[in-house]
């Protein structure tokens, strides 16, 4: 399928390029609407790798390229079922978008995480997915699990550590802090910075570069510098889901979908 | 480096700009959140422009509780 209008993305195919945009209100949240549109992505990225040299990841929200995963919907989900079902769902959903994230991590093409804006949470996570991230200045990057008693479960961790090490990891994931593009560039993170609004262009112009070589050779060459950390990536989601059945988890998603606080995306 | 008075100044008038407040209405003990009218998000948006133009960077556990632009630009001026 090489066109796609969905309720959260889209994508469009041009060229040998696939333009995937993230579209859903307020800030792209990543819920079970996502995930399934997510799927159907997976399944066309198969249909389409033979014709195709890149992918560019992108958000048409004004206020960023992702915020995350709906924690409102995640919150609810604990409260219409006992603890241990819940958590069954949690897995069941994190299994699920490890297996699209991966895919997309793993595909042959080159991929181009284009962001603006708030890239927190599992919007981060997803970005970490692609080989390149472009941002424009006024993008920001955030792991602001810990505060909810988390850790990032879309692969967050081991992404950040195969692509810049542990100590990047430790601040971000630590701290909680959110990064601006410029300094996400000084630490390897966004390969390109660029003027605000700027970032899906210079992701089509890189594209277009990556178009001139053979393809082949571009799939031998991230197969070889990118694999996938299989091993920390299970790890996560146990981990993840051992501190999910906490009562204190829900009480922090209770306060979370309940807070009236002026900055509740920060940590 | 400039002085704490030149910072505030330059806070208050990128603010007045982004958010298209005339600039004398706001003053150095304001609350930003209400003389802005802004929300979490428009506040990150300030925070990174703010990142930007004094090439600085401002933890966000540093900004909990800051709400006028005064303490804003004791933060700033900190780490210049």
């Amino acid at each position: 399928m090489k066109n796609y209008r969905g309720q959260a993305l889209s994508w469009a195919w041009n060229d040998g390029v696939i333009e995937v945009a993230l579209h859903r209100d307020p800030c792209n949240e990543i819920g079970s609407l996502t995930l399934g549109e997510l799927e159907r992505f997976s399944v066309a990225l198969d249909e389409l790798t033979a014709v195709s040299h890149a992918v560019i990841l992108h958000s048409s929200q004004p206020a960023g390229f992702c915020a995350g995963a709906d924690l409102r919907e995640l919150f609810e989900g604990t409260q219409k079922v006992r603890r241990e079902e819940a958590a069954r769902g949690v897995r069941e959903f994190l299994e699920r978008i490890h297996g699209v994230f991966n895919k997309i991590d793993a595909s042959p093409l080159t991929t181009i995480a284009a962001v603006h804006g708030v890239t927190f949470g599992g919007g981060f996570e997803l970005a970490l997915v692609c080989d390149l991230i472009v941002a424009d200045k006024m993008a920001r990057f955030c792991f602001p699990e810990l505060r909810l008693g988390l850790i990032p479960g879309f692969g967050g961790i081991p992404r950040l550590k195969r692509d810049l090490g542990n100590s990047v990891v430790r601040d971000l994931l630590m701290t909680g802090r959110s990064f601006n593009a410029t300094k996400a560039q000084q630490i390897g993170l966004v390969s390109q910075l660029v003027a605000e609004g700027e970032a899906l262009k210079a992701a089509r112009a890189t594209a277009t570069q990556i178009g001139k070589f053979d393809r082949q050779t571009s799939a031998a060459a991230k197969q070889f510098i990118k694999p996938l950390p299989v091993e920390e990536l299970r790890q996560e989601i146990e981990i993840f889901c051992d501190l999910f059945t906490r009562p204190a988890v829900e009480a922090s998603l209770r306060k979370f979908v309940e807070s009236t606080e002026a900055l509740p995306y920060l940590p | 480096m400039p002085t704490i008075d030149q910072t505030l100044d330059e806070v208050l008038t990128l603010a007045a700009a982004r958010f298209k407040v005339p600039r004398e209405k706001l003053s150095p003990d304001d609350d930003f959140f209400q003389n802005l009218g802004i929300d979490s998000l428009q506040a990150l948006d300030l925070l990174t422009r703010l990142e930007n133009h004094f090439h600085v960077e401002l933890p966000d556990y540093e900004m909990q509780g800051v709400s006028d632009f005064r303490t804003l630009a004791s933060k700033i001026q900190a780490r210049l």
